[in-house]
Formats: C-alpha cells, sequence, structure tokens
C-alpha cells in the first residue's frame, strides 16, 4: 500500500521525516533564504499608539534608518495583547503614505488650488485673521447688558484626535481668544454619555475598563456593535463567554458581525431603546430581580419626591411649551427641618423614588413594549430573563454600549434606562458590571476631559455663565452643598479646582485681587429656551450659514463629512471669510471649496492649511475609553514639514501676543497675560496637567493627587481629574509594570500599567461591590475589601471606612446625596427616561402617551433643515447609520489606506430581502437614497441580516448605512450625512445620527459611484473565482 | 517538528486584521474592488496576487437565527502538497516544502513556469489558493511568514487576531488545541468539525458544515485517500474535479 496524502504524516511520524523528503522534493535551504530578508533585523522598536477606536491599541513601530518599516501590535499591552483589528494593522501604510499633507497649504478665495506657502507666512497671516475678527467684532456685553467678554463670530472644531497636552494648550488658548462657539466630535459621539452617567453614578465616563469584560456573567450589548467598532472588546467578551460560561446578548436593529459571535441576536427598531429598557424595568421591578440590599443603602430608592412632582400622559410637571424647557422645582426631593433628605426605608411611601419608578414604568407591559420596538414578546422575555439574572449579589451583568445609545434625541435618557437597570441590580462598582461607554475617538474621552466643548472648562467645570459675573458667584452657583455628613459631597472642593485651573492659565497674572483671571474669560448666556446659551454644533453651523460667523479654526476632524444634514454644511463653510485647518489629509471638509456642487470662483473663503504630524511622530498622551492614560513615543521624526498640532496652536497664539503686546487691541488682557509656551513639550504640558504648588513649603513640586489642590493661588493645575498622573515619582502615564497581586490577577487589573483618572482607580463606585461593612457581596471577584483598618485592592472610591462603623461616607461621592440615582431630578428632560419617538419617524401616534417626540426636542426647521411630517408616506422607511471596522468615522484617513479601502471600497445600504423584493431591488443594484434633506447614490446590499418590523400592527422597513465614504476618493460615494437631520437630544445636542426617514430605489445612473477612470493600483488577477 | 495554523472560525469576528496585517507585512498594493455589482463585505472577492489572505462572508437564514459566517482563507500548506506535483515535474526546487516548518513556498523562479504548469498546480490544490500575477508571471499565496518563523517569529495573521481565532505552533499542540475546542464547540454546534486536519497545516474548526462557509472550504472527500504515486499517474488529466468539490 502507498503513503496516501492523509496517512503520510502519521507514517514519516516524529524524527522519521528522511523516508521521504528527499523523494517529493523537501527542502530548507531555498525557504532558509526567506528568514535573511526578515525586514525588522536589528530595527529600533518604538511603543505607539494607534489614532482609531479608544481601545487606543498600542504598537510597535520597526524603525531603521530613521524611518517606518513596519508595525505590530505591543504585547506589552494588556487590553490588546498584542493584537490588532483591520485599522489598527494598517498603520505601516498611515505613517508612509505620501497623499498626507506634508506642506503648508494656502488657497485663495475664489482660487481653485492649493498654493504652498512657508510655514512662517501660514503662522503670521493665520494669527494676523484672528486678531482683525476678535478686535472687530468682540462683544462685551449681551443684550441684555450682562459682561460676557467673548467672540461670537470665531468657530473651533476639534479634535480628539489630539493627545491630552495639546488640547490643554489649545483650550487655553481658546479661552484667551474668548472663544466660546467650541466644539468637536465627542458632540457627535458620546456627548450624552457625560451628563447621562454623572446624573446616575457622579461620573460621566466608562465605569469599567475594557479588561474586565472578562469577568462578566451576562454581558449585554445594547446600542452597539462592539465587535465592529470597539474589535478588542470581543477578545475579553468571548473570554467571558468561554470561560465564565456568560451569555452575549445583541440587541440592535440589524445583525452584525457583533450578533454574530454573541449568543442570540434581538432586533429592534432604531429609535426604541426606552421602550425596550422600560420593560426591563417593569420586568425586574415585577418579578423581584433586584438586589434589595443594594437598592436600599446605594440607591436614592428611599427619598421622598416633592408632592408637586407629576407625569401626565407624556409630560412631566413643570412644562413650559413656549421655552420647550421645564421648571425642575416639582422634581427635587422633600427635606426635613434639618435640610435632610426625607426618605422611607420600607420604600412603601408612594412618593418615595421607587413607588414612582415602579408607577411610572407600569405602562411598560410587554404588549406595549413589542408593539411599539418591533421585538417580539418572546425575545423580549429572553433577554430580560437573562439580564435580570444578574440582580444576585454574587453575580455580574454588563451593558455595553455606543453610539447606537448616544446619538438619538432622547439619547441621554437612553443611557439613564442602562443607569437604572444596573442600580437596581446590584451591578455597579462590581467587577464584571457597569454602564460601559464605549467612547469613539482615540482621544476623546481625553478631549472631554480637557473640554474641547463649549459648555465646560478642563475638569467638567461649569463653563462661566453671563449671570456669573464674578468668581464667588461662579463657585456659590456651581458648587453643591450637602447637610448630611454621610456624603462625601466631592464637588463641594470645585472651587480649589477653578482657582488652580485659573493659575494654570494666567500664571502670575492671576491674583486674588483680580479672581485668579476669571472676569477674562469669556461668558455663555444663560440657556434661558430650548434654543438659548446653546453653542453646540447644531447652533454654531446655522449660525455659520447664516453668515454670521466669520472665521474658523477646524482641527483634525471633518464636520462636513460627519454632520447631519452635510447639504447645508457644505454650503454654510462658504460663508466663512477664512478657516485655518491642521490636518494629515485633505478632506471633504479642508477641500470643501471644491466639492460636489461647488463652483470655486464663487467661494470666497480663504483657507490655510497646515500640514500636521502623524501619532507615531510626536509624544504626549491619550486616555482610553476606560480613563487608562497612555503614553505614546515617537517613532519617526515629523514628515515633511508637519508639525504636532499643540506646536501648531502654539505658534499661532504665540504670533496673536506678539500682535496683542505691539500693536494692543481689544481686551488684550487675558492674551497677553497668558501663561504659554515656546517650543511644544508634551512632558512639561503634561506636568503642568497634574499640577503643581506654586508657593509654600513644597513651591516648585508636582502636586501627587487633586486633594492638594487649594483655592487660594498657591496650587496651578490645568486639569484637577489628572492630577497623579505626572508627580515627583515622574510621569506615571508612562509606566509598564504589569505585575499584579492575586487580587488583581484574578480581576485582570494593572494598577502599575499607565495610570488612570481619577487617583488611578480602575473601577469607579468600587465600594459599592461591598456591603456596609465593607465585606466583598461576590467573595470571588473582589475589587476591594475593608481588612478592618484599610481597604485593600483597587483605589478605594471614598478611602473612608465601611458605613456600618458610622464614620463612612455612601459610595458614589461626586453625588451631592452620595448614592446612585435611580430618580435623576437633573437633567433637562424628565427624572425618569419616556419613550418618545425620534424627530422624524414613520409613526403618527405610539401606545405610551399623546407626547409623539421629546417636548425638549431641539430641532432647526427651515428650507435649509427640513424635516418629514410623522407618518410622511414620501419618507416609509427607517434609516440608521453606522461605523464599520474597515473605515474610520468620516473615513478620512482610512480611506487612503490601500489594504481598507479595498475591503470596503464603496458605500452600500443594507436592507431586507422583503423591501428589496418591494422595490425590484438586486443585490449590487445602485439605488438613489432620499429623505426631505438629500439624496445619497449607494450599492444595494440585500441580506437576511435585517428583517422587516411589525410595528403597532403595520409593518416598518429598516435600512441602514455607513457614513464613511466621502468624495474626495473618486468612486467610493459620498456621505450619507445628507440624509440625515438636525435635530438634538435637549441636555447635550446630540444629534439623532441613528433614526431618520427616508425612500428607496433602484438608480437609473450613477455618478458617485462611478469607478471608471479610476486607477486601479493593481488589476485582480488568477484564480478560479468561485 | 512542524508548524501547524489552527483556524477557530467560532471565534472569528471578521475583523481582518489577518486580511489588512498580512497585505502590509508582504508591503502589497490595493486592489481597485466595489460594491456595485458586487453587494457583500467579501472583498477582495476572491484571493489574487495581492492578497495572501482573505476572510469570506457567507449568510445563512436558519430556522431559529441567521448564521452569518467568516472563514480567514488561506492556502492550508498540505502535509503533502499536492500543487507540488506538477511544479516538480517541470523542474525541481521552483515549489518547495520546508522540512523545518512544513511550509509549502512557492519560489521567486516560479515567474518563468508555463502557464498549463501552473494550471496543474491550480487544478491540483484542493482549496483552489494558488494565484499567478499576470504582469510578472510570479506565482503565489500564503508563505507562512516563514522569514518570521524562522526568527522566532508567528506569522502575521496569527499575530494580529485579537480573539483567538488564528493559532499557530507546535504541529501536535495545535491538533490537541483543535481537538480540545471541538468538543467544546460541538455542544452549541452538532455539526461542528474539523477540516481535513490530517492533511493540512492548516486545520479549521467550523460550526456547520464546509459549504456553508464557500465551496472550497474543505477538500473532495477522498481527496487525500489517493497515493502519490496515483496522482503523478493521471498527470496531464484536469485533477480539479478529483481533489476539489
Amino acid at each position: 500500500m502507498g503513503i496516501t496524502r492523509r496517512n503520510f504524516m502519521k507514517a514519516t511520524g516524529l524524527g522519521a521525516a528522511a523516508i521521504a523528503l528527499g523523494d517529493i522534493g523537501c527542502s530548507s535551504a531555498s525557504a532558509q533564504e526567506y528568514s535573511k530578508q526578515l525586514k525588522i533585523k536589528g530595527a529600533k522598536e518604538i511603543i505607539t499608539s494607534c489614532p482609531y477606536c479608544s481601545v487606543i491599541c498600542q504598537y510597535i513601530a520597526h524603525v531603521k534608518d530613521g524611518k517606518v518599516v513596519s508595525t505590530e501590535g505591543d504585547p506589552g499591552y494588556p487590553v490588546s495583547e498584542g493584537a490588532l483589528c483591520a485599522k489598527g494593522a494598517a498603520m505601516l501604510s498611515q505613517i508612509n503614505d505620501d497623499k498626507r499633507v506634508l506642506k503648508p497649504l494656502y488657497r485663495a478665495p475664489f482660487s481653485d488650488k492649493w498654493e504652498e506657502k512657508s510655514w512662517d507666512w501660514m503662522v503670521k497671516q493665520t494669527a494676523r485673521r484672528i486678531k482683525d475678527t476678535r478686535d472687530r467684532y468682540f462683544k462685551e456685553k449681551n443684550a441684555a447688558g450682562q459682561v460676557v467678554n467673548r467672540v461670537d463670530e470665531f468657530f473651533h472644531a476639534g479634535s480628539s484626535q489630539m493627545s491630552n497636552e495639546e488640547l490643554a494648550v489649545h483650550r487655553q488658548a481658546l479661552a484667551a481668544m474668548g472663544v466660546v462657539n467650541i466644539d468637536h466630535q465627542a458632540r457627535v459621539c458620546h456627548s450624552s454619555t457625560v451628563p447621562a452617567l454623572a446624573q446616575c453614578f457622579g461620573r460621566g465616563a466608562m465605569t469599567n475598563h475594557y479588561i474586565d469584560i472578562k469577568n462578566t456573567d451576562c454581558a449585554l450589548i445594547i446600542g452597539s456593535n462592539a465587535a465592529e467598532h470597539h474589535p478588542m472588546t470581543f477578545k475579553w467578551v468571548l473570554k467571558a463567554k468561554e470561560e465564565r460560561g456568560a451569555k452575549i446578548i445583541h440587541v440592535d436593529p440589524k445583525f452584525s458581525r457583533t450578533s454574530a459571535r454573541s449568543d442570540f441576536h434581538v432586533p429592534l427598531r432604531s429609535g426604541t431603546d426606552i421602550a425596550f429598557m422600560g420593560g426591563m424595568i417593569k420586568y425586574i421591578l415585577d418579578n423581584n430581580k433586584y438586589f434589595y440590599d443594594y437598592v436600599l443603602n446605594y440607591t436614592n430608592a428611599s427619598f421622598i419626591v416633592s408632592s408637586k412632582y407629576s407625569f401626565n400622559n407624556g409630560l412631566f410637571s413643570g412644562y413650559d411649551p413656549k421655552t420647550k424647557l421645564y421648571d425642575k422645582s416639582s422634581w427635587q426631593f422633600e427635606t426635613d427641618e434639618n435640610g435632610l433628605i426625607k426618605t422611607d426605608k420600607t420604600l412603601k411611601n408612594p412618593r418615595c423614588v421607587f413607588q414612582l419608578l415602579k408607577k411610572h414604568y407600569s405602562r411598560y407591559d410587554f404588549a406595549r413594549v413589542s408593539s411599539v420596538t418591533g421585538v417580539t414578546k418572546e425575545n423580549l422575555r429572553k433577554v430580560y430573563d437573562a439580564f435580570a439574572a444578574t440582580g444576585k449579589p454574587d453575580k455580574a451583568g454588563t451593558i455595553m454600549y455606543a453610539l447606537g445609545w448616544t446619538q438619538h434625541t432622547v439619547g441621554v435618557q437612553y443611557i439613564r434606562t442602562g443607569g437604572i437597570v444596573q442600580l437596581l441590580l446590584g451591578n455597579i462598582g462590581i467587577a464584571g458590571g457597569g454602564v460601559n461607554a464605549m467612547r469613539g475617538e482615540p482621544n476623546v474621552q481625553g478631549s472631554t476631559d480637557h473640554a474641547m466643548l463649549y459648555y465646560i472648562l478642563p475638569g467638567y467645570l461649569q463653563m462661566p455663565r453671563a449671570s456669573d459675573a464674578t468668581l464667588a458667584e461662579w463657585n456659590k452657583k456651581n458648587t453643591p452643598v450637602c447637610k448630611d455628613f454621610q456624603s462625601a459631597n466631592w464637588w463641594q472642593n470645585k472651587p480649589k479646582y477653578m482657582a488652580s485651573l485659573l493659575k494654570g492659565w494666567f500664571g502670575e497674572a492671576a491674583t486674588k485681587e483680580n479672581d485668579f483671571g476669571y472676569t477674562w474669560l469669556p461668558k455663555l448666556d444663560n440657556a434661558s429656551a430650548w434654543d438659548k446659551g446653546d453653542n453646540s454644533f447644531l447652533f454654531a453651523w446655522e449660525e455659520i450659514f447664516k453668515g454670521n460667523i466669520k472665521g474658523a479654526s477646524i482641527f483634525g476632524s471633518n464636520p462636513a463629512q460627519s454632520i447631519p444634514n452635510a447639504n447645508k454644511t457644505r454650503k454654510a463653510m462658504g460663508n466663512l471669510d477664512w478657516i485655518y485647518y491642521a490636518d494629515i489629509y485633505h478632506n471633504e471638509t479642508t477641500d470643501f471649496w471644491h466639492g460636489p456642487g461647488m463652483n470655486p470662483k464663487e467661494v470666497k473663503t480663504e483657507c490655510f492649511l497646515f500640514p500636521a504630524a502623524h501619532r507615531a511622530e510626536k509624544e504626549g498622551s491619550v486616555a482610553n475609553s476606560g480613563r487608562w492614560i497612555l503614553w505614546h513615543n515617537v517613532a519617526t521624526k515629523p514628515r515633511g514639514e508637519s508639525q504636532p498640532m499643540g506646536q501648531i496652536i502654539i505658534d499661532i497664539m504665540n504670533e496673536l501676543i506678539r500682535l496683542y503686546k505691539k500693536e494692543g487691541g481689544t481686551f488684550k488682557d487675558p492674551i497677553v497675560n497668558l501663561d504659554f509656551y515656546g517650543k511644544y513639550n508634551a512632558e512639561e504640558i503634561a506636568k503642568k496637567v497634574n499640577g503643581y504648588y506654586i508657593s509654600g513649603p513644597n513651591k516648585g513640586k508636582q502636586i501627587s493627587g487633586f486633594t492638594e489642590l487649594a483655592d487660594d493661588g498657591s496650587t496651578a493645575c490645568l486639569n484637577w481629574i489628572y492630577a497623579g498622573s505626572f508627580t515627583e515619582e515622574g510621569n506615571m502615564m508612562k509606566r509598564r509594570d504589569l505585575t499584579q497581586t492575586p487580587l488583581e490577577k484574578n480581576l485582570g487589573l494593572y494598577p502599575k500599567f499607565s495610570w488612570a483618572w481619577p487617583a488611578n482607580r480602575r473601577i469607579l463606585y468600587n465600594r459599592a461591590s461591598c456591603d456596609m461593612n465593607g465585606k466583598p457581596y461576590d467573595p470571588t471577584r473582589i475589587v476591594i475589601q475593608w481588612d478592618g483598618s484599610k481597604w485593600v485592592g483597587d483605589t478605594p472610591d471614598g478611602g473612608k471606612p465601611p458605613m456600618s462603623t458610622g464614620k463612612g461616607t455612601y459610595p458614589f461621592i461626586m453625588q451631592t446625596e452620595g448614592l446612585g440615582r435611580l430618580f435623576g431630578p437633573g437633567l433637562v428632560d424628565g427624572p425618569f427616561p419616556e419613550h418618545y419617538e425620534p424627530a422624524e419617524t414613520p409613526l403618527t401616534r405610539h401606545l405610551f402617551s399623546d407626547q409623539l417626540s421629546n417636548p425638549c426636542l431641539k430641532v432647526l426647521v427651515s428650507d435649509h433643515d427640513k424635516i418629514a411630517a410623522p407618518g410622511d408616506p414620501r419618507f416609509p422607511i427607517v434609516l440608521t447609520t453606522y461605523s464599520m471596522t474597515e473605515h474610520w468615522c468620516s473615513g478620512s484617513e482610512t480611506r487612503n489606506h490601500p489594504a481598507l479601502l479595498e475591503a470596503e471600497p464603496q458605500l452600500y445600504v443594507e436592507m431586507s430581502h422583503e423591501l428589496a423584493e418591494e422595490k425590484g431591488i438586486k443585490n449590487g443594484d445602485g439605488v438613489i437614497v432620499e429623505s426631505a434633506r438629500g439624496r445619497v447614490e449607494a450599492a444595494a446590499m440585500v441580506t437576511v441580516r435585517i428583517t422587516p418590523f411589525m410595528i403597532q400592527g403595520k409593518k416598518v422597513h429598516l435600512i441602514g448605512m455607513p457614513f464613511a465614504f466621502g468624495w474626495t476618493k473618486k468612486g467610493c460615494g459620498d456621505t450619507t450625512n445628507r440624509l440625515t437631520i438636525n435635530a438634538g437630544d435637549p441636555n447635550t445636542t446630540i444629534y439623532e445620527a441613528k433614526a431618520c426617514c427616508v425612500n428607496i430605489r433602484k438608480a437609473d445612473k450613477l455618478t458617485e459611484l462611478d469607478i471608471n477612470g479610476v486607477t486601479s493600483e493593481n488589476e485582480m488577477t488568477g484564480g478560479n473565482h468561485v | 517538528m512542524s508548524k501547524t495554523f489552527f483556524i477557530d472560525t467560532t471565534r472569528c469576528t471578521a475583523c481582518r486584521g489577518c486580511q489588512v496585517a498580512c497585505k502590509e507585512w508582504q508591503g502589497f498594493e490595493g486592489n481597485q474592488t466595489k460594491q456595485i455589482g458586487w453587494g457583500s463585505h467579501q472583498n477582495p472577492p476572491d484571493l489574487n496576487p495581492k492578497n495572501y489572505k482573505i476572510v469570506r462572508f457567507s449568510e445563512h437564514k436558519l430556522k431559529d437565527r441567521v448564521a452569518w459566517n467568516f472563514f480567514p482563507d488561506q492556502c492550508r500548506h498540505c502535509v503533502d502538497p499536492s500543487c507540488k506535483y506538477p511544479a516538480d515535474e517541470y523542474k525541481k526546487g521552483l515549489a518547495i516544502l520546508d522540512d523545518e516548518t512544513g511550509a509549502v513556498i512557492y519560489t521567486d523562479a516560479c515567474r518563468d513556469m508555463p502557464k498549463d504548469i501552473f494550471q496543474q498546480m491550480l487544478d491540483f490544490c484542493p482549496y483552489n489558493i494558488p494565484r499567478r500575477d499576470e504582469k510578472t508571471g510570479v506565482i503565489n499565496k500564503c508563505d507562512m511568514c516563514v522569514d518570521r518563523v524562522k526568527a522566532g517569529l508567528v506569522p502575521m495573521c496569527v499575530k494580529t487576531c485579537i480573539t483567538g481565532a488564528m493559532n499557530f505552533g507546535e504541529r501536535e499542540d495545535m491538533i490537541d488545541l483543535a481537538k480540545k475546542r471541538l468538543g467544546i464547540v460541538k455542544k452549541e454546534f452538532p455539526e461542528a468539525q474539523l477540516v481535513d486536519e490530517e492533511a493540512v497545516r492548516a486545520i479549521y474548526l467550523l460550526a456547520y458544515k464546509p459549504e456553508m462557509y464557500f465551496k472550497t472550504a474543505a477538500a473532495k472527500p477522498g481527496a487525500f485517500d489517493v497515493t502519490r504515486k496515483e496522482a503523478l499517474a493521471k498527470m496531464g488529466q484536469s485533477f480539479r474535479n478529483f481533489f476539489r468539490v
């Protein structure tokens, strides 16, 4: 018998290879040749960070002769363990891409081309434009006569692509200029997370961290396509599934790569998650699935709400239809004669939070929820049952969400439902639990912390409003007071953080006598109505459209592509007199003036494009979604004439300072008194972000934590939550020590790797994982425990002894009352989440109330901001939009990477077979998708992964489209955001990018997706296609 | 002893890190691909001279669930590679089997190989793997990153894999791992199986039958039961249907 090819291996066996080798021609000599070519041999290894997504994978750049020759994942980063997704794997192409912007470029008014200019010329011209605009339009007082010291005619966008030190410098410069129209990617991606989670627990950040997902017993992935958008999470999701037997549930309109690896997928109509989660709250309460001790001791369940509070037919008490705002006084808690909140520890009082919660969600029964969401009752029960099972002390359930939850006109309240469920189940503060906001951009946590947002200052301090004329007034309004000695009420320290920030910004010029320069800060108008005092993208872009904003700076972002109603956005840009940009690629924003439908000869806007250095070409820190601050190193020097964005703003600001010193000008104090920088030096700025002593015995020394900050001007600190990141011991963010105690190893905690805010705490609210005696509820997953004299484990969230000693504090130290909020009196649109339809809906009524949409909805309606009426027969189909693994957000970077573009080359629309049949569309057909605002070409992707929904007895179709394709890459299509709507959540004005109404038809002719004439870099050859 | 890949498709999220990492390591240019007329996430649609590896996508509506199957397709590095037969008959040393790693490698010298010999190599491959660059004549496919492996590193696709779908190591270890995983996966997916595990050095674990992934996910039954002699005797005839489904 001959040796068959199947048993060949067996026959040769170990060490017996010789018998057949000569015969079949094995050879090691030639193969050996290959190994000699190993391109990374002898290369220097530099660790730096991927610039896509908030996992912020670390990678190794192999550098030879100053050039990066290869990149691969860094096995020393415990979150990724050396892995990279498609985007991270394409780093080499990005760094070395010649399509990058490598020279300073200028586009003159009405010109049809970019011209190369010198760096110096660009800086001088830009600073001159800023000064001229500022001097001309500076507003000392608003219409009400209040001092506001601001420039309404300047707009800034960006960027979560910057490192923390660049952001700190940039925010300081903008404040000095008097700019109040400040916004960036965080508005569009996770702005709703901040007030929602802060309202629930005290801080607006992911409660746990990526590795911690492995500790869960049940992962409810809802409003997220984690496997595609945060690919590294699935390392930990699958670990939980395989090692703990965790249930993985995916609730999302379409079946995606996440669903493929989940235990089950439940489709729901986009825009109905409050109904879905409200049903779960009812299920938990009706079936006594809640964690009683936790609810009683660690939430506000027992608080008595004012007798004036009511909820009636979709409206809470206090609504004013004129301002579209609530008077929230009736949502407050009753207090006794000592100012303490009245409670009922039996939870029986009909006005206690627990009973009001029960009453509110009593309407969210299976029939109603199923009818509105389109989820079958069977599927509802399946999810509720599986997740509610984690309400036991020794079980943990996590909620993982992202933009599927945030981008709605009820986005904040979506997230609140997650918070309420997790508080009821006792899933906050524990390992494997939490409400895990998976942030988007690769430093959007940092850019939010550093407040590239109009309404806050670094460290989540409130931006001054017109009514806060002095620092004392600001302090009084924004510093909460609590009479309960058991509440740490941490924000009582706010004046220290504000004074230290101002000292950091204005240095010696900031004195007690001048309120540390507080009066130099610009002030926003008060938010007296739904459209007042809101300088977010939605309103700022309207001002640009109207021609009221004259100049703009746009750093590392692509709003012409990524903001809803893109036709308006793009048109608006031509009304600006000047824009200066910093970016690594040309994109639809930098080059808007020669985009589709634009005639450069009619566009007046002067454009200055500064070439920005890649993250691998600069050092600095970035914050991952789990609040780890990671330091990235310089792999190679900036290519061409590019510079770090931090240097770009420093150069411009220094020129501006020079001009004001030389020439004088309007309200020059904040500019000439700025404590600023020469050469951009990330470590020096990081030290200032951490904070140091200005006077006293420790003068000149770094502070070691925020408890050392003072309100008397003796400390400077650019961001109090980063205090501890760069101490006298050095740069803590650079740490790469993976050693662990057994407790840490059990949970996957790495306290010596990098540094996490606040105070290197890895799991927020961690004292809630223990009972009142400091004993962990779950002995197998100990986060911290009281050993009789101190807390052991993770950095305790509040270091006081356990509550039972009588000397303890409640576990939610950032809340004024110290407890998790089931009833949240602080949000704009209600203390409990309530289902409302999206701003555009296929329905004319829903089953929960007569209030169709959010009563406080922010929506612009005009000829250029059209909105379809509810149930408009012209637009019967629900559109949801999303990202994908292979492209990053607007795609302006990733479309330049050959391996990524070939994997996802053109705009597609995913739709069900049922819809395709109704419309006569076949897979791969060119189609036109239309909304009230615009039309888009796409390729049809007909799939079993999307199915029609039965909504209130009627079939409703849903389609889904990515938004990563834009016209600057010919033939790939153009932005889907020409369809989406300028409607925002009333709390944060995040856009409703996840739901609007459209129609679809087969295209007769395609222009946007025409690839004829596009030069192929390589032709497809060979092979037998199957 | 030789190396082997174990590719656990039940862990694959189709993030395509492997597809891209492979391309970046090899320094390949992009292909012009499209969605118009195609309508699938599987892109490029097929293996080609600039993609040693692609992730194949296949979706099915089953009775109680949707199955979206992902298959990171690549050369299986057969234990006894039949593609080598016609190559050897033409000229020894063009296609080589590295005894240290088990990697099947087509050398640059293959570029001068006549068309019909390449066609025979392709026809002999049970998995439809080899591709030829028509411009340069180079015949290529996954080379197991033999440069990395000889330097003590794992192949790039394995290095970049997030979830543990791609594994690489000593053959016995990989077979042990594959069998262990099969035992676990079978509880949820009764049809789960390892594909041609005795004959290949890239062993796939599938949750469903191979035809639920794509046509040549597995070799034709019996393809590996022929002897080398029998195969050679039939040289000159088309073997395509002999080895391949």
